[in-house]
Order: structure tokens, then sequence, then C-alpha cells
């Protein structure tokens, strides 16, 4: 484990992207001290002349601009921000420990665990989403559980394929056939010797998913599910932003989307840096 | 493996009747029916309305026509919503769109995908990498909806090259967007997992090895590391052939393609029932048939692998 | 349900000979130079639901089956009624028996001419269970002898009270007087429809290879949620007037890309994306138009058992209502022209003029301060602020709105304001279940009449969500399907609401789009936005 964290600290780029990531999350947090308009308070003057006083601006308070309806970008880019990241976050690691668990157990057992399973994954992998968030919306209600739950519903399938294959090349390799040759138990062999193996591409895939589940967000949120106004996430920010690109209101889009691209860009380095340094090289 | 296919195939067929019942129950418990609208129907042209469509039945017997239908006559049913066409229409007019540019543009991501990928595993760390890395970084920064608006604007509105939409039985102008913005969503992803896979794999004892066998860098990378490395990549590949083989939403919703993916998520909005089962019937064979064909590809690549 | 005074019956049935005897010319102005092109390309929304006359039940559908096929009255460019395959009609006394005059020149596209047996067949056909047409209440509310028993199936489809006396003649009983009665005949479900063709066919006769038409055009192509391409039919009867050549369908589902289109030229018409008609109208001018529509936008109030207890106290749901600032919605949320709304039915309704309420008299300031008193009246304060959920579904331009006027609320009168948007089916359940306390709501007239709105807020009407009841008002709406002169009444009704509050009303629809200027004659005046391709024209530029 010394060993591990030596090695991700010497890689540098993945440094720098914790300190990154580190200056985004106080920007979450301390950002707000500075704002001088609220998330959800409307600039009835901005509003009025968004080309003219809702632009960027130091003086006006409005430091990213307003949105549409003259709301402060800076305080709703903070605000989604935070909400966004928690929910890339939070959504990957969901898929992370269901869909390792899900493929491990059925790549390693084999067999007809492995056909049930991977059966049960197929169904669930065409069965439309829509559906199953607006079920879940009747049956849970509205909340911040119900949309983790939807992101972790659709988000967990395609990392237990992943995960399922890697285990399967895995248990047959000299290495584990010695293990279980020693008597160690069937356990010990996956939580010592195909774990740490599966790491370096669970934790590359749960990377990608932290932007994916960013964006999943905005179309539960479009069902209705999850986050509702006056809060917003980047998802919704980018697609207003985006809608309204060409009407010179291009700031809406810009901001919110530097905050996104510098969290892919993190989760891309942090990937990479915790691979390199989870690596057990001992296959 | 013959028999294993065999197997699985034979499986296949009580998976899909399983995929029905879940989202035939499912579409049910939802909230609204085809025919809920702002304007409520009297009684008496619901019930004419239900009948027809066979919605007065019990659940069971729904079900039972409808598999039965499917059976005798592969009719997958009406439109409750397009009343001019029935299902079979629909997908027949849809799938051949979305399976065109969906299919090109899975050529195009996993093309240029690996091979940045595998680039810039090889030249960890060289500029090759970093221009890999940011490339990777901008498609994956670059969500549909923001590429749809850009490309339109861009080729339509500024250069007058393209048509902002449309289909035209699928002349190369109006493919090029739709590809474009499709391919980009799954290219980055796509070649981050080639490229840290690769890297995995280069770091592995039995290619150190190789290495210290003396074998030629060239022989290492294609006889012995490309295999294990595509591994994880066709495991991340198999999913996505299926989204993108039966369209884009956003890709027909921002260039009007007409493809299968806006027939898709309408018919789920719209609580079309017959539209929604069967596209989901076709979606559940084409995951069934590509995670069996990922499967037998993982026994390709590592003969190791057994069933 | 259709409800009518003799007066406005007088009224209309006069405009109607009067236009029928002035036979309409060439829509072209003399002067203007036509443009070698002659193709109208607009945006719709989405795919349309059908071309079949008696089965499409969108707005986008009807545009298409309007310039398909012809009924026997057609609407002008201000909404009156104008000959179509019927030359005239004649009534009986009490307005139960109503006679129409086929002109002998109107052919099939196939060149069979269209006789009375056509649209015998077809309003039969409108009716029949088997064929579960979603229109078939408009036929119900058309009050044709038999109708609702021929729906219920407790008649055969032919006892319907309609008859071809001969070719030429096309005779309908109602089972109720109804002066309305040819303006209904506009409306498509009412389209003749071809009986050989459908028969041969069978569900695929609609198919552009199958389809035989009366109207203007021809449907040539259908490209299901790409395009769909309607061409001059030649053997209309009034093909020689007819300026535009082809009209083709775009199917844009994202405004913001079907305006980027526009500007590109590859559109005649689309709409413009809310918020942005000033910009436009000042980039192009004459190009971004706006127009009255007619329908209303409204939130309303749960009232039923299930709603909130303060909800159920006027001077609550008052304070809301006045503290909502319409100019700043109208004038810079939406953008678009929409008229401010004081009155659930929008002004530009044919033959009633809303009431001027004492609310839409006072300036914003006023009423911001009228309404902090009654909200402290019924005991709401900082320390006991207001709490209200507010729903809506998912849209764009209804977030905008919704979130305005929740912070119109919560800066004016300290309300807090839980916002909520849901997906339409899931929404449509919710508001229809009373599932919620303040929803949105909106409504667009059946026809041109100010009951088509009020009735929505009858106690028995099932439009009717929030469960407003009040018996003065059902007792009103009442009086004037038999009064003569319901502008007292409907005006009455008016002004219970602005004293009840049930609704909030929040603004009118304007009809706001981008129209290339080379397009001739566009109904602007037409408050339904019943548009007939064959009216239109373009000039070379």
């Amino acid at each position: 484990m010394r060993d591990a964290r030596d090695r991700f600290l010497r890689n540098r780029a993945a440094i720098a992207c914790m300190i990154v990531l580190g200056l985004i999350i106080a920007f979450v947090m301390i950002g707000p001290q500075f704002a001088k308009w609220s998330n959800e308070e409307i600039d009835w003057a901005a509003l009025g002349d968004l080309q003219t006083l809702g632009v960027p601006s130091i003086e006006s308070g409005h430091y990213f601009g307003t949105d549409d309806l003259g709301r402060d970008l800076y305080a709703r880019t903070i605000q989604a921000t935070g909400t966004s990241l928690t929910v890339g976050l939070i959504g990957a690691l969901m898929a992370l420990f269901l869909g390792t668990a899900w493929g491990v157990v059925a790549g390693y057992f084999g067999g007809r665990t492995d056909s049930i399973m991977m059966r049960a994954v197929d169904i669930l992998l065409a069965i439309p989403t829509t559906m199953v968030i607006i079920l879940i919306l009747v049956l849970v209600g509205r909340s911040f559980t119900a949309l983790f739950i939807a992101l972790g519903a659709v988000s967990w399938l395609t990392m237990s394929r992943i995960v399922r294959a890697q285990t399967l090349a895995l248990k047959n390799r000299e290495f584990i056939e010695a293990a279980r040759a020693g008597g160690v138990s069937e356990l010990m062999i996956i939580l010592r010797h195909i774990l740490p193996n599966l790491l370096g591409v669970v934790i590359v895939y749960a990377s990608i998913l932290v932007p994916e589940m960013i964006l999943a967000e905005s179309f539960i949120s479009f069902l209705g599910l999850g986050i509702s106004e006056p809060y917003t996430s980047l998802g919704a920010l980018i697609a207003e932003g985006a809608g309204t690109m060409a009407y010179g209101t291009l700031w809406q889009l810009l901001y919110p989307l530097f905050f996104y691209v510098s969290i892919i860009i993190t989760m891309f380095f942090i990937g990479d840096g915790l691979r390199d340094a989870l690596d057990p090289k001992d296959r | 493996m013959f028999s294993y296919t065999i197997r699985r195939l034979l499986i296949a067929v009580p998976t899909i009747l399983l995929l029905v019942i879940a989202c035939f129950f499912l579409m049910h418990a939802a909230p609204g029916g085809p025919f809920t609208s702002e304007r409520p129907l009297p009684p008496a042209v619901l019930a004419n309305i239900e009948a027809r469509y066979g919605l007065d039945q019990p659940l069971w017997k729904q079900l039972w026509d409808y598999l039965s239908n499917i059976v005798l006559r592969f009719d997958f049913g009406p439109s409750f919503k397009f009343k001019d066409r029935d299902v079979n229409d629909i997908i027949a007019q849809g799938f051949p769109i979305s399976l065109t540019y969906g299919f090109l543009s899975f050529l195009v991501a996993t093309l240029v995908g690996v091979s940045l990928g595998i680039l810039a595993a090889i030249r960890h760390n060289s500029w090759i990498d970093y221009l890999a890395v940011s490339l990777g970084i901008a498609a994956q920064a670059l969500p549909n909806f923001i590429m749809g608006p850009i490309l339109i604007l861009t080729f339509t509105l500024w250069l007058g090259l393209l048509p902002g939409g449309g289909w035209n039985g699928g002349q190369w102008q109006y493919l090029i967007m739709p590809v474009i913005a499709l391919s980009t969503s799954y290219m980055g992803s796509i070649a981050r997992i080639t490229r840290s896979s690769m890297l995995e794999v280069l770091n592995a004892n039995f290619i150190r090895t190789a290495r210290a066998k003396g074998l030629p860098e060239r022989t290492i990378i294609w006889r012995h590391a490309m295999k294990p490395t595509l591994l994880p990549v066709i495991s991340y590949l198999g999913p996505v052939f299926v989204y993108v083989l039966t369209g884009s939403v956003f890709v027909d919703l921002y260039f009007s393609t007409g493809g299968l993916g806006v027939a898709y998520v309408g018919s789920a909005l719209t609580r079309d029932y017959a539209v929604l089962l069967g596209v989901t019937i076709l979606y559940g064979a084409l995951t069934v048939v590509v995670n069996l064909c990922t499967d037998l590809a993982y026994a390709w690549f590592d003969p190791k692998i057994r069933y | 349900m259709m409800r009518m005074t003799t007066l406005t019956q007088a009224l209309l049935l006069t405009s109607a000979l009067v236009t029928a005897s002035a036979f309409a010319a060439s829509h072209v102005p003399a002067d203007a130079k036509l443009a070698e092109d002659q193709t109208f390309t607009y945006r719709v929304l989405d795919e349309h639901s059908s071309v079949d006359p008696q089965v499409v039940e969108d707005v986008t559908g009807a545009e298409v089956v309007r310039d398909l096929f012809e009924g026997l009255m057609n609407q002008d460019a201000e909404g009156n009624l104008v000959p179509g395959v019927a030359t005239g009609y004649t009534a009986n006394d009490d307005n139960t028996v109503y006679t129409f005059t086929l002109r002998d020149n109107a052919t099939w596209s196939n060149g069979d001419p269209v006789t009375a047996q056509d649209f015998a067949y077809a309003w039969q056909r409108a009716v029949d269970p088997e064929l579960a047409s979603p229109y078939q209440w408009f036929v119900e509310l058309m009050s044709i002898n038999n109708a609702g028993e021929i729906i219920k199936g407790d008649k055969p489809v032919s006892e319907l009270g309609v008859k071809a006396i001969d070719d030429l003649t096309f005779e309908v009983t109602l089972s109720a007087p109804l002066p309305y009665f040819p303006q209904m005949t506009t409306h498509s479900t009412t389209f003749p429809a071809p009986k050989d063709v459908i028969e041969a066919h069978g569900a695929d006769w609609t198919k552009p290879e199958n389809i035989v038409s009366n109207g203007a055009y021809v449907l040539t192509e259908h490209l299901p949620n790409e395009r769909s391409v309607r061409e001059r039919n030649a053997k209309y009867w009034d093909n020689d007037n007819t300026t535009i050549d082809k009209v083709v369908a775009l199917v844009i589902n994202d405004e913001n890309v079907a305006l980027t289109r526009f500007l590109a030229g590859e559109l005649d018409r689309t709409e413009v994306p809310a918020g942005q008609f000033p910009r436009l109208q000042k980039e192009h001018p004459g190009v971004a138009i706006s127009f009255p529509r007619l329908c209303n936008y409204y939130y309303t109030f749960n009232l039923s058992e299930s709603g909130p207890e303060a909800f159920k106290d006027v001077r609550v749901r008052k304070a809301l209502a006045l503290a909502v600032d319409r100019k700043i919605i109208s004038e810079n949320v939406m953008a678009g022209g929409q008229p401010e709304a004081y009155t659930f039915t929008p002004a530009a309704v044919a033959g009633f003029k809303p009431p001027t309420t004492e609310m839409a008299q006072m300036s914003q300031a006023e009423r911001d301060a009228m309404a902090k008193e009654p909200l402290a009246e019924a005991g709401f304060s900082a320390d006991n602020p207001l709490s209200i959920d507010m729903l809506y579904n998912t849209s764009d331009a209804h977030k905008k709105v919704a979130v305005a006027m929740s912070q119109m609320w919560k800066q004016k009168l300290g309300v807090k304001v839980n916002l909520a948007n849901m997906e339409w089916k899931v929404f449509l359940e919710t508001r229809g279940n009373q599932d919620f306390q303040l929803a949105r709501g909106a409504w667009c007239g059946d026809y041109n009449e100010a009951s088509t709105f009020l009735d929505l807020l009858d106690s028995e009407s099932g439009y009717n969500d929030g469960k407003f009841s009040n018996a003065e008002l059902d007792d009103l709406l009442e009086k004037a399907k038999q009064s003569d002169d319901t502008t007292p009444l409907y005006t009455r009704v008016e002004e219970i609401i602005a004293a009840e509050m049930p609704v909030i009303p929040v603004y009118h629809y304007a009809g706001v789009y981008m129209m290339d200027s080379d397009v001739g004659n566009w109904p602007v005046n037409n408050v339904e936005q019943n548009w007939y391709s064959k009216n239109l024209y373009k000039i070379a530029q």
C-alpha cells in the first residue's frame, strides 16, 4: 500500500490534478462567500437587457454573467459544480461497487451462475431506461436518493461486463491456479488476487463514468426525478448554454463548460495515476 | 465453443421473453397511458379506442395476444400514436437509417479511438500521447448537445457547405454531421480504455519476459500485447455497438435523420406501448447477439477462457 | 357542450352567405411579382400523428390534412367562413337541419367527382366505433343525430343523421339546435373520405403511393420524423388560383436548430425560441412577427380535498395572483409579444370582449402593495411563511415562467416555493389526480367562442383539474347556452373568476414566427391559425 502511495505521489500529472480537484472543491465551498447574488435570485434589470447587463462583469457582481433569466451564473455554476461533482462521483462509485461485485462473481464462478447473471444484465441493458426512471419516480418520489438509485441503475451494466471479461481471463492465469492448488479459499483468491488485478481497468472505466453520470443526470431531471429548479447542475447549465450559443450569450455555455472540462481532465489523470500506482504487476 | 454457441442461442429465447414481460409490466405500471391527454376523452370514446387496441383486455391476455401475433404473423402491432403506421413499418423505416449512420460512426469511433489509444500507450509521455489524450478529452468534453448545434452553425450557417439536417436516402452530405457527432461521443472513451489497458499490459510480467528474450518491440506489441489489451475494450464496445446501431436520439433530434432513436425515446414518452415493446425487442435481440459475439471474441482473444 | 346564441348565429349566417356570393378571386395582389420557385418550406416540432382526416388529432397533422382535403366550408384569413366543396347552405327554422349544396366541379385527385356520398361516408366513418377515432367526441359535439348512441355502440353507423339527397346535396340532422354548426365543418374530422380507396388499401390508404385526396394538394412524399411533401393537385377545382406548387414540412425537434436552419435559408417559417424575439426583430425587421393566438396560460390552485388548506382562503389566492408581474413575464421572459392576462378568456376571442378587471387597471406597485395585506390577514408572515409546491411539465419556457413567478412571490411576499417539473404524461396524471398544490395549465380554443375557455372552470368539466366549484358560475354558463346576449353572462363569469381567483391567468399565447419576407398572405388575423397553403404565395426578391 505504501508502495502504491509513493508511486502515486511521484506521478506529477495526477498530483497536479489532485490539486486542481482540490481547488474546484475549495471553490465550491468558499466561492459563495464572494458572491453578490444568490443562485436563485433574479436580477430584474439584467433580465430586461441580457446583452449588456447580463455579461460577465466584476462591477455588477455577476462575475460569470447571468443566465437567460437574469440569475447570477457565478452562484449557479458554484452550486451546479458541487451538485454535479457529487452526482458524478457517487454515480460512478455505485457503478464501481455494483458492477465489480456482479462481474467478479459471474466471471469467477462461471457456468450457470455466470449464465443467469449475465442474461440478467442483457435484459437490463435492453430495458427502456425512461420507463425505469419514471417508475422509480413513482415508487420512491423525487429526491436525491432516488436520483442516485436511477443513476446506479443505468450505469453498472457495462462495468459488470468489463469486470467479468477480465475475471474470466484472470482466473486461468498460473498464479491463480497456484493459489488454488495451495488451498487458498475462493473468497481470498477473489479478494487477494482477482480484485487487485481488476483495479486498473475498473478505475479507468469509473473515471469515464464520472462525466457520463453528470450528463445522465440532466436526462433524469428532464423526466422529473432529481434536481429541480432553482437548483441546477452542470449538465443542465451546459445544455441551456448550448441551446443559446448563437444568440450572443456565449458566456452561459463557457463558464459551466470550463468546470465540466476541468472535472473530465482531473478524472482522467487521477484515474491514470491510481491505475499506475495500484498495478500489482504480478500477472 | 460450437455447443456453447448453440446453448447461448437457445437461452436467448427465454431471455427475450423475460425482457418483453418485464418491459410490458413496467410500461403499464408507469403513470399515464397512450391516450392520456390534456383533453380527457369521453368514456365512450376511450372505450372504443381501448377496444380497438385490445387495451380493455386483462393484462395477461394482452401480453398473450401480443406474443402470439409476433410468433404466428411476425406482426408487432399498430402504433398507438402514429395511426397511419404499424410497428413493423416504423422499424423497417427507421432501423436502416440508424444502422447506416450508427455503423459508420461505430467504425470511425473504434478505428480512431483504438489507434489513438495504442499510439498513446506505445509512445507513453511523448507528444503523441499528449495529443491523443487531449483529443480524447476534447471528444468527451463536447457532448452531443454541444456538438449538434456547433456543427450545424459551422457547416450550415457560416460555411454553407452542408444541409442542416434530413436524410435524403443517406447521401454523404447528410451523413457527415451525424457521424462526426455520434462518433466523437464514444471516441474519447474508447481511446482512454485502450490506452490504459495497453499501458497495463505492457507492464505485465509476460511482456517483460518477452522483452528480456530480446523480441523486437513490434512483435511484442502485435503478437503478445494486442489481444489482452483489447479484452476490456471489446467489453466496452459491445453495449456501445448496440446503442449506436439502434440510433442516437440526439442525432435524430438535432439532424432530423428520422432514425429509430427518436422513435424509441418518443414512444416511451408518449406511452406508445407497441412501438416501445417492438423496439425493445429489437434492442434485446441485438444485445443478446452482440454480447454472445463479444463472449466468443474473448475466447478467441484469450484461448484460456472457458465458459 | 357547444353553446352559441341565436344572435351570433344570425351574424354568422349572414356573413357566410355574403362571402359565399362574393366568389373568391386569386389571393395574389395584382402588383406582386411572383417568385420562380413556389415552394413553401416550414418547420414542424413533431412528426404528425396521421393524415387521415377522420383520425388526425394533432395540430401538425391537421395542417397537412387541410391542404390535402377540402371540407364543406373553409376559413378565410380572418377566420370567417367561406365556401369549400359546398357553395353554401341553408338551415331550417330551428337550426336542426342543415342542407349543403356541393359544387359540381369538385373532383378527387384520381378524377372522380366529390359527392355528397363521400361526406356521408366520412362522417359515418368518424363515429364508427371500429375506426375508434380519438375525434369521435367532435362529431358528438356537433350534435348530429344519433352520434352519441353510435359511439356507444347502441346504434349502427347508418343511423347517423347525415344523408346524401343527391350527388350534390348533403343534409345533416341535428339532435339540438346548433347555430354554430357550419363553422364546425372547417374542422378536419368533417372532411370527405374516398371510400373506394380506403376499402382497397385499408390502413395503408394514407401512404403517398395510395392516397387520393380532394384538396389543393396531394401527398407525394412522407419520410417519418424527417419530412412530408405535398404538391399541387392539378385536379383541384380551384387549381388556377393556387400559387404555391409544393409545400414541405420538415420535422426539426430542436427550436434553436430550426432557427439556425431558417437563418441558413432552409426554411420559410419557424418558431422563435422564448426570449429571442426582441433581438431577432431588431436584426430581421419584418421577418420576426408576432400576433395573438386563441390560447391562455395559467396556474391552477388545487381547491379539492387534497389541496392545501392555505389555498382554500381566497385572500391567499388573491395575494399570489396580484404579486405576479405579468409585464416582466410577457416582455422579458417570453418576450414574444404575448398579451398579459388578467382574464381567463383571451382578448383575441370573437364575439366577446373580456372585461378590464380591477387588477388590470392597477400598476404593479399598487398590486404588490395590495398583495401583502390579505396574506398577512390570512395569517402568513415572515415567521410563518407560506410554503407552496408548484408543478409544471418539463419545458424550457415553462421553467422560465415558473422560476420568475416563484422569485416574484419570494421577493415580494416572502413565500417559499418548491418547484417541480415532470414529464408530460406523468404531469397530466398527477394533475388529473389532484396530486398537486399549484399546477400549470394552458388551453387553446376548440372553436372561436369564449365558452371554450370558460367551460374549463365549470364544476362538472372534465378539465377542471383544480376542482373549482361555484354554483353561480355553473348557472351562468348554463344560461349562456340559451341566451341571446352572452356578453353580460360571460362578463359576470370573468368577474367571479377575478373575485375568487381559482386560477392565476399569466399570459395569452402569441404566434411568434420567423417568416421569410417573400411569403405572402400568411393569415396573422386567423387566431385559430387555420391556414391553407393554397392561399399563400411567394414573391420574387
